[in-house]
């Protein structure tokens, strides 16, 4: 089948924040850059970002890069590569400023320079008080920054592809990355997107549980992208978890619930935060709660028809204080949760976040071939959440991944800028297969006349993740999970759908989206089997510490036999001294 | 039917809250809708998440256009 084949300088794959600056930087040094995304890009995820983007400006009082790095390599429980960690704090008011330059609505102080505030884990003189760093545009900052950022890519002639999906890598036999396939939704015409570059901006993946905060759209397409490919994700069980998201739904029911009052019930109608922590029961710190809610539902305690859920009570506060201290919280509940807290209890659950593993790559972007060595897969980079960098190691600190996807889509845009003119080059030729493996998914779906409901494995994959690889992780489960996601990615292997239509045919794209969330899905439950420690966002009942002795490298998986592999943390920053790894307490 | 996937596809939004009300009321009431509501709700898919969500939420009064679709939408 003959398919046509478009060239271009660089392919970005993304337009949320990470893939709207790198193309920023590649347009505007006047390189021919096509974006790909699957929605309006003001429509990525990067919107729903409310909390702000951090840089240690010193506006509201003294703070230092120095600081802003401590907390970051502390906060990611020393996880995270200090290389990148100090590259990326350095940057982080240049980053600001920069977008502020390009229209960004900041929050302003009197005298005219940025408004900061506070953030849970930021502080000042290495962990000694808290400190304001945050700059936010309302509770509005991802939405603003998606929008300044969209508009200067108009400006800078930027050419969108949008409702279009990527489908495959294509990599010649040096390994070479040479463009994409890629699938145009109104009229589901495959094309090869040819191009000297190709910069992964694909998010993160957090559709993969059952519980997520995620926005549909997170599938993990250039994850799955990667490992198909042949290119190893690293990290991948390091997810961030919220306590108390809508059972069912996901949607976040924020902390103020407990610090006005509220508490968790199991089954029994039990107040069990007393027996977890004594002294300050429901405000316990994020991690205790959630751990105490994950370890009730796990021995039985958990409340509904299927056990799988903890309640969080407010009625007791009446309806008065609720509107008046908690607004939102009603409409919230009735909307999502189906119960007028007033009356009613909430269903909540631990609810993924924010994924912190990802594509590796070294701190231009450029996308780590293997566990060993600096080798690179050349043409191809990776930014923001679906990338690792690493700066959030086992856990991402606040308003970092906005600073994350500033700061590293603009450095891979200027490694892909820098390399495409050191090189001069021409486009690669193609190779005869480039589309193969593509064109081979779409003509298995479309030919299947029976097999498994994309809807059916899709549950049963979310629903394997949350009971088996969840916030908190005990190893017979995780023993269990293994064995069952491997049947579930095998079960996706015969993914069918009735209406092969091609015009958005969101079956089809639904099927596509499923084989790359099986991708990260496997990935995640097999690196947080082997990992025997707890570390940040992973945290083992049987290896209730960390144990850097053992531990402190991070995990490359590779989809070729489901195998795993290690690789140094880098502890050793650019020009400062290392951060030795401490206790992580606050 | 065409023109309906595409308006089932642009209910895909940045937003999880979003991704759940839209969907709910497409699924139970999209091919229900006359000719003039399906071109009032395409032109509401144009506007942005964070004015969707506020009005959705009841956090701020839609547009006179868009006032019986979004009571459609909180029904749901």
């Amino acid at each position: 089948m003959a398919i046509t084949t478009r060239q271009f300088d660089a392919v970005v794959v993304g337009a949320g924040g990470s893939g709207l600056r790198a193309a920023l930087q590649l347009a505007e040094a006047n390189l021919r850059v096509a974006v790909l995304s699957k929605v309006f890009p003001t429509r990525s995820h990067t919107v729903a970002a409310q909390g702000g983007v951090s840089a240690s400006l010193g506006n509201e009082e003294p703070d230092n890069w120095h600081w802003h790095m401590y907390d970051t390599v502390k906060g990611s429980d020393y996880l995270g590569d200090q290389d990148a960690i100090e590259f990326m704090c350095r940057k982080a008011n240049e980053a600001v400023i920069e977008l502020e330059h390009f229209g960004m609505p900041f929050d302003r102080l009197d005298n005219g320079k940025i408004y900061q505030r506070p953030f849970g884990g930021h502080t000042s003189n290495y962990g000694e008080r808290a400190v304001k760093r945050a700059c936010a545009a309302a509770d509005r900052t991802g939405h603003a920054m998606l929008h300044t950022l969209y508009q200067r890519n108009v400006r800078a002639k930027t050419q969108f592809f949008v409702e279009w999906m990527a489908l495959d890598l294509v990599r010649n036999q040096a390994g070479d990355v040479l463009g994409v396939v890629a699938m145009e939704m109104e009229t589901g015409e495959v094309a090869i997107l040819h191009a000297k570059a190709t910069l992964l901006a694909t998010g993160g993946a957090g559709r993969i549980y059952s519980a997520s905060t995620n926005a549909f759209i997170n599938t993990g397409d250039g994850l799955g992208m990667a490992a198909r490919a042949g290119i190893p994700l690293e990290d991948m069980e390091f997810w961030q978890f919220h306590p108390t998201g809508v059972a069912g739904a996901g949607v976040l029911i924020t902390e103020g619930v407990r610090g006005e009052g509220g508490f968790l019930l199991n089954k029994n109608g039990e107040r069990f935060m007393e027996r977890y922590a004594p002294t300050v029961k429901d405000l316990a710190s994020r991690d205790v709660v959630a751990r105490a809610m994950a370890t009730e539902i796990k021995e039985g305690r958990g409340a509904g028809k299927d056990a799988d859920h903890i309640l969080l009570k407010l009625d007791h506060l009446g309806a008065d204080v609720i509107d008046k201290r908690l607004p939102g919280i009603r409409e919230i509940a009735k909307k999502f949760a189906n119960v007028d807290p007033a009356k009613d209890p909430i269903p909540v659950v631990p609810t993924c976040h924010y994924q912190m593993g990802g594509i590796p790559t070294n701190m231009h972007g450029q996308v780590l071939a293997g566990h060993s060595g600096n080798a690179i897969v050349k043409g191809l980079y990776a930014a923001g959440e679906c990338a690792c960098v690493s700066v959030h190691g086992a856990n991402r600190l606040g308003t970092n991944s906005l600073l994350d996807l500033l700061v590293f889509g603009k450095a891979s845009g200027e490694q892909v800028v820098k390399d495409l003119r050191a090189d001069a080059i021409a486009h690669q030729d193609l190779p005869k297969d480039a589309a193969d493996r593509a064109l081979a998914r779409l003509a298995r779906l479309d030919s299947a006349k029976s097999g498994e409901s994309v809807h059916e494995v899709g549950a049963e994959l979310r629903r394997t993740m949350q009971l088996h690889c969840g916030v908190f992780r005990f190893p017979d489960s995780l023993a269990e999970g293994v064995r069952k996601i491997n049947e579930v990615a095998e079960r996706a292997g015969r993914l069918y759908f009735k209406d092969k239509s091609k015009v958005f045919n969101t079956a089809r794209v639904e099927a596509l989206e499923l084989e790359n969330l099986v991708e990260v899905a496997v990935s995640t439950m097999v690196s947080a089997h082997a990992r025997q420690e707890s570390r940040g966002a992973h945290d083992r009942s049987d290896f209730p510490n960390r144990d850097d002795a053992n531990w402190m490298k991070h995990t490359f998986w590779y989809k070729e036999g489901n195998r795993l592999e290690y690789r140094p943390v880098n502890l050793k920053p650019l020009t400062v001294e290392s951060f030795e790894p401490k206790a992580r307490v606050y | 039917m065409g023109d309906l996937d595409r308006i089932r596809w642009q209910c895909r939004r940045g937003m999880l809250e979003l991704d759940l009300v839209l969907n709910r009321f497409v699924e139970a009431e999209l091919e229900g809708l006359s000719p003039e509501q399906l071109g009032v709700f395409r032109a509401f898919l144009a506007e942005n998440d964070t004015l969707l969500l506020a009005w959705v939420m009841g956090q701020e009064e839609p547009p006179a256009q868009y006032t019986g679709l979004v009571r459609q939408l909180q029904q749901r």
